[in-house]
C-alpha cells in the first residue's frame, strides 16, 4: 500500500515542477506583455489616451463691422442659431434625421445637402442641419432632445447687411469656404465659418476674418463633454471703415428709379469713393446661409445681370464724354486752342466713309467749348484727325483710362483706350483714320468703366491733381503725395467751361438737369453710345427712335458731372445701360446724386 | 496547550487555527484590499456601488473559507463524489430551466441568492479526479482502462459549462482536469493524441460556437478588424495600459476608465482599470502578489504527506492561477476576451465565493501533516 503511495508521490513530484514551469513562463510572458505595453509603447499609447480624451474644437471669431465714412454699420453679425449634427454620436442616423423633419421644416434641397455632407465629412465633424433657426424651432428641437441624438444646437454668429441691396456691390458678400479650399485652412472646417466670396468682404477678408480660436474639451466615450481644460479665444476681425456715405448711397440708388446702370461719386481732390451703385442688385443676405437655386437662378439669367457691379466691371464706350480728354489731348498739344474753329455741316468724309454728326443738320462754325456744349462730333472727328491716336491715348492713360485702377472689388476691368501699337499686336492691322476719328468720338475700340470716367473727370476737374479712387479714407500723407499732372490750368479751366456750359448754358445738351444749390451749380458731360451698328439702308430711311427699339439694343445713356462748377468738390459718372439718351436718362440722376452730396455737404 | 486548561475539544481547534497559513490570508486580504480600493476608484470616487458591497462580500467568504478550513480534511475525501454528483446534477439543472443572464444560462436561482453551478464545478472536478486518483494503483493510473471514467467524467461537464455558452469556464474546468491527469503521470503521448485528435474536430467544434464568440476569437487575432465594435475593448484596454505607463495617472485620474472608453471596467477589465492609475509599478506589484499566492499553494502541496490532499491543492492552485491569467492575458490582448473575472479584485459574488471556498479547501489540506498518507486506513 504504502508502497503504491510513494511510486505515485514520486510521480507528483516529477511532474509537479513542469506544471510550476508552465506556470512561471505564463507570468514572465504577462510581464514581458506589462514591460512591452507600458514602457516600449507607453508614448505612443499615452498620444492616444489623450486623442481620446481631449477634442478640440474651434471658435469662429466674430468676423470684423463696416462702417461708413460717418459711423453708419453696413455690415454686422447678427445672433444665429444652428441646429448641428454629429453622425458619430447618432446611432441611426436615418431615423434621427425624419424626427428632426418633422419638427423643423427642412427644404428636399437642404436635405440633400445634409446627406451628402454625412457621406464626405468626417464622423466627428458636426454637420449644419439647419441655419437661422427662430427661438421657437430652437424650443422645440431643445425638447425633442431625447429623440434626437448627436443634434445640437448651436449659436453662432451670421453675417447680416443692414441696408440689403444697397451695398451689395460693394461689400459683396460671405459663404461658406469652397470645398476645394478647405484644406488649407483648418477653421473651414468649422460650421458657420465664412469668408468673404466677393465685394470688399473677400478682398479685405484677412482683416475681417480675425484669428479663430480653440478650446480643448475633455470628452467621454460618448463625446459628451466632461469639462473645458483649455481656452483659446482667438481674436475678433478688424473693422472695416470705408469712405462711403450711406445717406448720397440711397440717394444714388434711388436716382435710377427702374433703370439699370451704374454711378460713382468720388471725392475730387482725395479720390474718396462716396458712393457706389450697380442696379439692378441684390440681397447679399441671401448668400449668408447659402443661397437656393432658385434665388440663384434667378439672379444668373437676368437680362439686367444683377451680380455684376457694373461700376468697375461695366466696360462701355464712353461716347461724347471722351471728348474731354480728346480736347484736353489737343488743347495741351497746340494743336488747337480756344480760337480754333471747325465748321459742322452735319458730315464729314474720312477716307472713303461718311462720318455723321449726331445732329443731323450740323451745328455751324464753333470752338472747343462751344464744340463740347453741343457736343458736336464733327469738331472732334477733326480734333482726332489732327493730332492722331497715339496723344488721345496718352492722355487718357494719364488721367485714368485703359487700365483698372485697383479699388479692391473683384473683376475690377480697366476700360481699353486703343493706340496703333495695340491695334498691331490685338488685330494685326494698321491703325486707320476711320479708326481716330471714331476714337475722337469715344466709340469705336474705345472703352471704359464707370470708374474710369470718374477718375478721369476727378483728375481734370480738380485741377489736375492724380488721385485715385479708393474706399479707404487716404492719410494726410497720402494726399500730400498725390502728383498733380502735366496739364496746363488754361487748358483745364477751358474743358470746365465747356463742361459748365453742357448744363448750364443755353441749348447745352445737359440743360434739363440743371440745379442751383445755394448758388453751387453743376457741370458735366454727357454722352449717348449705340449698342447696335446703324447701317446706311436705316440711315437712309430714317433712324428708328431709340424709344421703339427692344430696351437690349437701345442706346447706353452715360453722364459724369462734377460739383459746385467753381472749385469742385464731387464727381459723378452715371451710366444707364439702354437709357436711350445721356441728356434725358443719365444727367438728370447724375444731377440728383450731386445736388444731394452738396445737400450732405460730405467733407 | 493541556497545560493551560483548555478542554481538548477546544483546544484542538484553537491548535488548527494557531496552524493557520498567516501570510496565505494576508495574500487574500491584500488583494482583496486592492479590490475595494480600485473599485472605489471605477466608481468615480464612491463606496457605491461597488466597493462597500465588495468589502462586505470579502468578509462574508472570508468566514466561508474559514469554515472550509475548519472542516476535518476527511469530510473532503469522503464526500468528493457527492460534490461532483451535486455539482453535475446542478449543471444539467440551469441546462433545463436556468436563469438568463448574459445571452447564457449560467445561474441558478435558489431565492435568496444564486449559484453559478459552473463555479461548483471547479471545485467538484478537482476533487472527484483527486478522490479517483487516490484510491488508484500507478498501473492504473497508466493504464488505458484507468482513464475511461476520468475521461467522462471531465468531459461531460465541460460539454455542459460550453452549450450553455461559457467557454471561458469550460475551457477553465478542462485545463485543470489536464492538469491534475498529468501531475497523477498520464503519459505525455495520451495528451498529445487528445490534442491532435481535437485540432482535427476544430472545424466542427467551430460551427458550433455562437457568433459573438467566432467574433471575441477573431477579433481576437485581428483588434482593428472591428475598432468600434469587438475590437473596440481590446484597443481601448491597451490604450489604458500603454497610457498608463510606469508610474501611472493617479488614484482616479484614470482617463480611460474614468471617460468610460473602457468597458466592464469594474468587472473583467478591472486590471485595466487599476494599471492605468497604478502604472508598471502597480500591475507588477498585483502580478507578484499572484505569483507568491499561487508559489504558497505548491509549498503546501509540497509540504503536507496525503496524496489526496496533494492533488486537490494542486487542482485548485491551478484553478486559481488559471483565473489570474486568463483575465490578465486577454485584457492585454494575449487571449481572446472570453469573459473571465479577476478574482478577489473583480466585482462579483460567485466567483468571490468559490475561490475563497477554494483558498479555505487548500488552507485545510495543507494542515494534513498530522493525519496519515491515506485516509482508508482511518476508515
Amino acid at each position: 500500500m504504502s508502497n503504491y503511495e510513494d511510486e505515485k508521490i514520486t510521480m507528483l513530484v516529477r511532474r509537479v515542477p513542469v506544471v510550476i514551469l508552465l506556470n512561471l513562463i505564463a507570468f514572465a510572458a504577462i510581464i514581458a506583455r506589462l514591460y512591452f505595453l507600458q514602457v516600449c509603447e507607453s508614448d505612443k499609447y499615452k498620444v492616444m489616451a489623450e486623442e481620446n480624451r481631449i477634442s478640440t474644437r474651434f471658435l469662429v471669431p466674430p468676423r470684423g463691422l463696416i462702417y461708413d465714412r460717418n459711423g453708419e454699420i453696413i455690415a454686422k453679425n447678427d445672433q444665429n442659431f444652428q441646429a448641428l449634427m454629429i453622425a458619430e454620436q447618432t446611432p441611426d442616423i436615418e431615423k434621427t434625421l425624419n424626427r428632426f423633419k418633422e419638427i423643423v421644416e427642412l427644404s428636399a434641397e437642404q436635405e440633400q445637402r445634409i446627406r451628402k455632407d454625412i457621406k464626405n465629412k468626417k464622423r466627428f465633424i458636426p454637420i449644419k442641419l439647419r441655419d437661422g433657426l427662430n427661438w421657437q424651432e430652437v424650443s422645440k428641437i431643445l425638447l425633442h432632445a431625447p429623440d434626437l441624438p448627436g443634434i445640437e444646437i448651436n449659436e453662432g454668429l451670421s453675417r447680416f447687411y443692414p441696408y440689403g441691396d444697397l451695398y451689395a456691390h460693394v461689400l459683396g458678400y460671405v459663404g461658406p469656404v469652397a470645398e476645394k479650399d478647405k484644406k488649407d485652412n483648418p477653421m473651414a472646417l468649422v460650421p458657420g465659418f465664412k469668408i468673404g466670396k466677393s465685394g470688399l468682404e473677400k478682398y479685405f477678408d484677412y482683416k475681417l476674418q480675425g484669428k479663430g480660436g480653440t478650446v480643448k474639451l475633455e470628452v467621454n466615450a460618448y463625446g459628451r463633454v466632461m469639462k473645458e481644460i483649455e481656452r483659446d479665444a482667438g481674436e475678433e476681425g478688424n473693422s472695416l471703415n470705408l469712405t462711403v456715405d450711406t445717406r448720397l448711397q440711397q440717394a444714388a440708388y434711388e436716382a435710377f428709379g427702374e433703370e439699370s446702370g451704374a454711378a460713382v461719386v468720388l471725392n475730387v481732390r482725395t479720390g474718396e469713393i462716396l458712393a457706389m451703385v450697380s442696379k439692378p442688385s441684390f440681397n447679399p443676405n441671401l448668400f449668408t446661409n447659402g443661397i437656393s437655386y432658385k434665388n440663384w437662378n434667378e439672379l444668373l439669367y437676368n437680362e439686367r445681370t444683377p451680380l455684376v457691379n457694373k461700376a468697375v466691371s461695366g466696360q462701355y464706350s464712353p461716347g461724347s464724354t471722351f471728348k474731354i480728354v480728346v480736347a484736353l489731348a489737343a488743347l495741351e498739344s497746340g494743336a488747337i486752342d480756344y480760337n480754333t474753329r471747325y465748321f459742322c455741316n452735319g458730315a464729314m468724309k474720312v477716307g472713303d466713309t461718311k462720318f455723321h454728326c449726331w445732329r443731323h443738320a450740323g451745328h455751324g462754325s464753333l470752338n472747343v467749348v462751344e464744340a463740347l456744349k453741343y457736343s458736336c462730333d464733327i469738331f472732334f472727328y477733326e480734333t482726332a484727325l489732327k493730332i492722331g491716336i497715339d496723344k488721345i491715348h496718352d492722355m487718357a492713360q494719364k488721367l485714368g483710362m485703359g487700365y483698372p485702377l485697383g479699388v479692391g472689388l473683384d473683376n475690377e476691368k480697366g476700360g481699353l483706350i486703343p493706340s496703333k501699337k495695340w491695334k498691331q499686336a490685338r488685330y494685326d492691322a494698321q491703325w486707320t483714320q476711320g479708326d481716330t476719328a471714331n476714337a475722337g468720338i469715344g466709340q469705336g475700340y474705345v472703352l471704359a468703366t464707370p470708374l474710369n470716367l470718374v477718375t478721369m473727370l476727378a483728375r481734370v476737374v480738380n485741377g489736375g491733381y492724380e488721385v485715385v479712387p479708393t474706399f479707404i479714407k487716404p492719410t494726410a500723407k497720402e494726399l500730400k503725395k498725390i502728383k498733380r499732372l502735366d496739364i496746363s490750368t488754361r487748358n483745364i479751366e477751358l474743358v470746365k467751361e465747356g463742361m459748365f456750359e453742357v448744363v448750364n448754358g443755353v441749348g447745352g445738351t445737359a440743360g434739363r438737369a440743371r440745379f442751383n444749390f445755394n448758388g453751387m451749380m453743376m457741370g458735366g458731360k454727357t454722352g449717348t453710345t449705340q449698342v447696335r451698328r446703324i447701317s446706311m439702308r436705316e440711315r437712309m430711311r430714317g433712324i428708328i427712335r431709340d424709344e421703339n427699339l427692344p430696351w437690349k439694343l437701345r442706346n447706353h445713356a452715360w453722364f459724369m458731372g462734377f460739383a459746385p462748377t467753381d472749385n469742385p468738390r464731387y464727381a459723378v459718372a452715371v451710366i444707364a445701360e439702354h437709357g436711350s439718351s445721356g441728356s434725358g436718362v443719365a444727367a438728370p440722376i447724375a444731377g440728383k446724386i450731386l445736388q444731394k452730396a452738396l445737400e450732405l455737404d460730405i467733407k | 496547550m493541556y497545560e493551560l486548561g483548555f478542554s481538548s475539544e477546544r483546544s484542538k481547534w484553537l491548535d488548527k487555527l494557531f496552524r493557520v497559513s498567516f501570510s496565505y490570508i494576508i495574500l487574500i486580504c491584500i488583494l482583496a484590499g486592492i479590490g475595494v480600493t480600485t473599485l472605489y476608484s471605477a466608481a468615480n470616487g464612491s463606496w457605491k456601488p461597488w466597493a462597500s458591497a465588495h468589502l462586505i462580500r470579502f468578509g462574508m467568504a472570508l468566514l466561508v473559507m474559514m469554515m472550509f478550513y475548519f472542516l476535518n480534511v476527511r469530510y473532503y475525501y469522503k464526500y468528493a463524489y457527492w460534490f461532483y454528483a451535486v455539482s453535475l446534477l446542478l449543471l444539467i439543472g440551469v441546462e433545463v430551466s436556468g436563469h438568463i443572464g448574459m445571452g447564457a444560462q449560467r445561474w441558478i436561482n435558489l431565492g435568496l441568492f444564486k449559484i453559478q453551478p459552473s463555479e461548483l464545478m471547479k471545485i467538484g472536478m478537482v476533487l472527484f479526479l483527486a478522490r479517483y486518483f487516490s484510491s488508484m494503483t500507478m498501473h492504473g493510473i497508466r493504464s488505458m482502462r484507468g482513464l475511461i471514467i476520468p475521461a467522462i467524467c471531465t468531459v461531460l461537464p465541460v460539454a455542459l459549462i460550453a452549450v450553455e455558452p461559457d467557454l471561458g469556464t469550460a475551457l477553465m474546468v478542462l485545463s485543470t482536469a489536464a492538469v491534475i491527469l498529468f501531475a497523477v503521470g498520464v503519459q505525455w503521448w495520451k495528451f498529445a493524441l487528445v490534442v491532435l485528435g481535437t485540432g482535427c474536430c476544430l472545424p466542427i467544434i467551430w460551427g458550433m460556437l455562437h457568433e459573438y464568440q467566432q467574433n471575441r476569437v477573431l477579433t481576437f487575432f485581428n483588434p482593428e478588424r472591428d475598432p468600434l465594435g469587438a475590437g473596440y475593448h481590446i484597443i481601448q484596454s491597451k490604450i489604458a495600459f500603454g497610457s498608463g505607463g510606469v508610474f501611472g495617472k493617479g488614484f482616479l485620474h484614470g482617463t480611460q476608465t474614468h471617460l468610460n472608453f473602457l468597458p466592464e471596467k469594474h468587472t473583467d477589465f478591472i486590471f485595466t482599470m487599476f494599471s492605468e492609475e497604478m502604472g508598471l509599478l502597480g500591475s507588477l506589484s498585483l502580478v507578484i502578489i499572484n505569483m507568491l499566492l499561487i508559489a504558497l499553494g505548491y509549498i503546501f502541496a509540497y509540504r503536507t504527506r496525503n496524496y489526496f490532499a496533494k492533488l486537490v491543492i494542486i487542482g485548485l492552485n491551478t484553478n486559481y492561477f488559471l483565473y489570474v491569467f486568463i483575465n490578465i492575458a486577454m485584457v492585454m490582448g494575449i487571449l481572446p476576451v472570453v469573459g473571465v473575472p479577476l478574482p478577489l479584485i473583480s466585482y462579483g459574488g460567485t466567483v468571490m465565493f468559490s475561490i475563497m471556498i477554494s483558498f479555505g479547501i487548500i488552507m485545510c489540506m495543507s494542515n494534513t501533516q498530522s493525519v496519515s498518507h491515506t485516509f482508508d486506513e482511518d476508515a
